[in-house]
């Protein structure tokens, strides 16, 4: 009697195990979209690509999914790369020596050099340039992040990087709106 | 019923500090002589930085507008005296880092002309969006220190209705006689003020909040309302505990309820203005003189003869000390704003604003020594002196962490900057530089967060676009194909990759005219010297 009571009670415990494995195999995926999404909210969102993924968002799934380190972000510097670290339990590292370091700035076209190719718009992540085949294309420096991508694709190489204010002192006859329109470094 | 009222409440915390009035207390307000220079600085104001609207070589005078405002929370700025502007450029500014920002400079020419809105006597006939506007376009901004846009602060939506208007004479700071000696010598200029402000807010009642150690203010300011028989202004007197001067803790002793946190007085029906901002509202719309000049207490034992000064705005500090008489032995620390709230000067290179209240020199041992910070020990003195009720010591833990949650948990947005805790720190700890330090952490941290969403959106429909521009771009082959098997006999029989050659051949020579058109303006524009940028008529 005993022995069939041990038996049963084996039983029962194997099964609820079974079962716990199975929820825990089909609350994974479901985990990892969590996951991705938590590391994706730690990286800077500036798209360069320089971690070697096509933006930020496959950058995150690569780490969650183990195929990539974490210290591969250079826009997000030490900073990401402590943040990365607490939110995966792993160590922290130095920022990877292949991913090329970038600093801070916003894009800008020089206007009588452009010649509206419109290749610029065609490879900035974020649609942030504007314009038409054969038209002056612009960076909205607000929405630009400074990724840079759109420097080597210029054909004139009138994009240049802004990271100080763009005029700061007036020539006479120039108009007011130029001290307002000079970017916040 | 006596117009002359004691406080129903006092605010909890607060500290009770050496005066040192004596100083400049009684004496009269000096016009400043017209400095050679004027450094304006074109952001004197909470907001975005006025717009220039002058340049280089053009004569202004006293009162003409050098910059306009650009938006809601801007204010406009004006020349203080008569002159030829010769630079405008970034100088060094009245901040605690002494960073440079862009300035309009005017060599004066001594005669002072001055160029003002026509006077409106009879406000009361106007409307208040055109009052406010001329408050705007004088540039009037709060001249208690936080130089927040007076028309700004007398706008309010009619939902919220505004019950009374209070007039913030208290000066709780140490050393500051600044808005004292105003009380004493224009106590009509404030009272016309008052009433214009009154009338633009409709407000039934207007409350003159005034230290209980002003008693020389107090009876001028007494004779003037009785002298303009006015039924409609009341005085509080409040204890002199500072920061009694402070908006939320004036409206608490007068109204007896806090703001809440994260407020405005505004949600009480309270709206504070400084007496100083009343009496440039006298003079921008009855006078329609631009505000141009304010008074400044120039005091401390380190300075030779300490006065109360008219200054005009953007006279350098040095050329105000040495009109004072210069500093004492070899003392050069020079604080703006007060001992408790104010910051140490580090270039006296940079001009007066609108929001220098005072300059203080101390004397060697006039100020109580900040030594080494010590370890905080828990004492719990700063949690007994905050006037807000925060607990300063557990604010100081996560800003020393950099816990940006912890600290807003904590309410570090409601931090005042009195002072109160550093003050009676017996560790020495600077108390209030790490609740600073950390506003600015969680402020750049929010626009970073702020940045990065904007951007995870735009890339997030830029793929969302692309996938559609495929599927469709895939269909309209297929429909393509579809109609070229349909109609076999047509007059064009060139193959499809003929005509992907010729169209990748005439695109390429495009592309290559226009690189040649480029390199030929890149030569142009290198070799010619117009584009040196200083050959300008800027001597």
């Amino acid at each position: 009697m005993s022995i069939l009571i041990a038996i049963l009670l084996l039983a029962l415990l194997a099964a609820a195990a079974a079962g716990g494995l199975a929820m825990a195999t089909s609350s994974q995926s479901r985990d990892k979209a969590i996951l991705t999404q938590q590391v994706d909210a730690v990286l800077p969102q500036t798209q360069c690509t320089r971690c070697g993924f096509s933006g930020c968002l496959p950058y995150a799934k690569a780490i969650v999914e183990g195929l990539a380190d974490i210290n591969r972000c250079p826009p997000g510097g030490e900073a990401t790369i402590a943040e990365l670290a607490l939110l995966l339990g792993k160590p922290v590292k130095p920022l990877a020596l292949d991913c090329l370091p970038m600093a801070p700035g916003v894009a800008g076209i020089i206007e009588e050099l452009c010649i509206g190719c419109a290749r610029c718009i065609k490879v900035c992540p974020v649609d942030a340039i504007i314009g038409a085949p054969r038209q002056m294309h612009t960076v909205i420096k607000s929405a630009c992040t400074g990724c840079e991508l759109c420097l080597p694709v210029c054909p004139t190489d009138c994009i240049v990087m802004y990271t100080a204010p763009l005029l700061t002192t007036l020539q006479p006859g120039q108009s007011a709106s130029t001290i307002s329109a000079g970017l916040s470094p | 019923m006596s117009i002359i009222e004691q406080v129903h409440q006092r605010f909890r915390g607060g500290l009770a500090l050496p005066k040192h009035k004596e100083l400049t207390r009684g004496k009269p307000i000096l016009e400043a002589p017209i400095p050679p220079e004027l450094i304006i600085p074109l952001r004197q104001h909470v907001g975005e930085s006025a717009a220039v609207t002058v340049h280089v070589g053009q004569y202004v005078r006293r009162g003409e507008q050098i910059g306009r405002a650009t938006d809601f929370l801007s204010a406009a700025v004006h020349a203080s005296s008569s002159g030829r502007i010769i630079a405008i450029e970034d100088r060094v500014t009245p901040h605690p880092s002494g960073r440079k920002e862009p300035c309009v400079v005017i060599a004066t020419d001594g005669e002072d002309a001055s160029q003002g809105l026509p006077p409106w006597p009879n406000f009361h006939s106007l409307e208040h969006s055109t009052l406010r506007n001329r408050l705007r376009q004088c540039g009037v901004v709060g001249l208690g220190g936080a130089a927040f846009p007076t028309a700004a602060k007398l706008t309010y939506s009619p939902r919220r209705s505004i019950h009374t208007l209070i007039l913030n004479a208290v000066e709780c700071e140490p050393y500051l006689t600044c808005d004292e000696s105003l009380l004493l010598e224009r106590p009509q200029e404030i009272l016309n003020g008052l009433e214009i402000m009154r009338h633009i807010l409709q407000v039934p009642t207007a409350v003159i909040a005034i230290g209980e150690n002003m008693s020389a203010s107090l009876a001028s300011l007494k004779e003037a309302i009785d002298a303009f028989s006015s039924q409609h202004v009341r005085i509080v007197v409040v204890p002199s505990l500072y920061p009694a001067g402070s908006e939320h803790q004036l409206v608490q002793m007068i109204t007896g309820q806090e703001v809440p946190s994260g407020g405005l007085p505004s949600d009480l029906g309270v709206v504070t203005q400084n007496v100083a901002t009343a009496a440039a509202v006298y003079r921008a719309v009855i006078l329609g003189e631009p505000l141009t000049s304010r008074v400044v207490t120039i005091t401390g034992q380190g300075i030779t003869q300490p006065h109360n000064l008219r200054v005009r705005i953007g006279t350098p500090i040095q050329y105000l000390l040495d009109f004072c008489g210069g500093a004492v032995g070899s003392n050069h620390l020079v604080i703006m704003g007060g001992p408790m709230m104010g910051f140490a000067l580090p270039n006296v290179a940079s001009p007066v604003v609108k929001a220098t209240n005072c300059l203080l020199m101390p004397g060697a041992d006039e100020l109580p020594g900040r030594g080494a910070a010590q370890p905080c020990i828990r004492c719990g003195f700063c949690v007994d002196a905050c006037p807000v009720g925060l607990l300063p010591q557990q604010l100081y833990w996560h800003a020393r962490a950099n816990d940006l949650e912890a600290v807003q948990e904590h309410h570090l947005f409601d931090c005042i900057e009195c002072g109160c805790c550093a003050t009676v720190c017996p560790s020495q700890i600077p108390l209030v530089q790490y609740y600073r330090q950390a506003k600015r952490e969680v402020a750049v941290h929010e626009q970073r967060r702020e940045q990065a969403t904007l951007a995870r959106e735009r890339y997030e429909h830029r793929l969302t676009r692309l996938g559609q521009q495929a599927d469709t771009n895939l269909s309209q082959l297929t429909r393509l194909a579809a109609s070229a098997l349909d109609s076999p006999g047509d007059d064009f029989d060139f193959s499809a990759d003929e005509l992907q050659t010729a169209e990748i051949t005439v695109k390429q020579a495009a592309i290559q005219a226009a690189l040649d058109r480029v390199q030929a303006k890149k030569q142009a524009t290198l070799s010619s010297p117009a584009n040196d940028g200083n050959d300008g008529e800027s001597s």
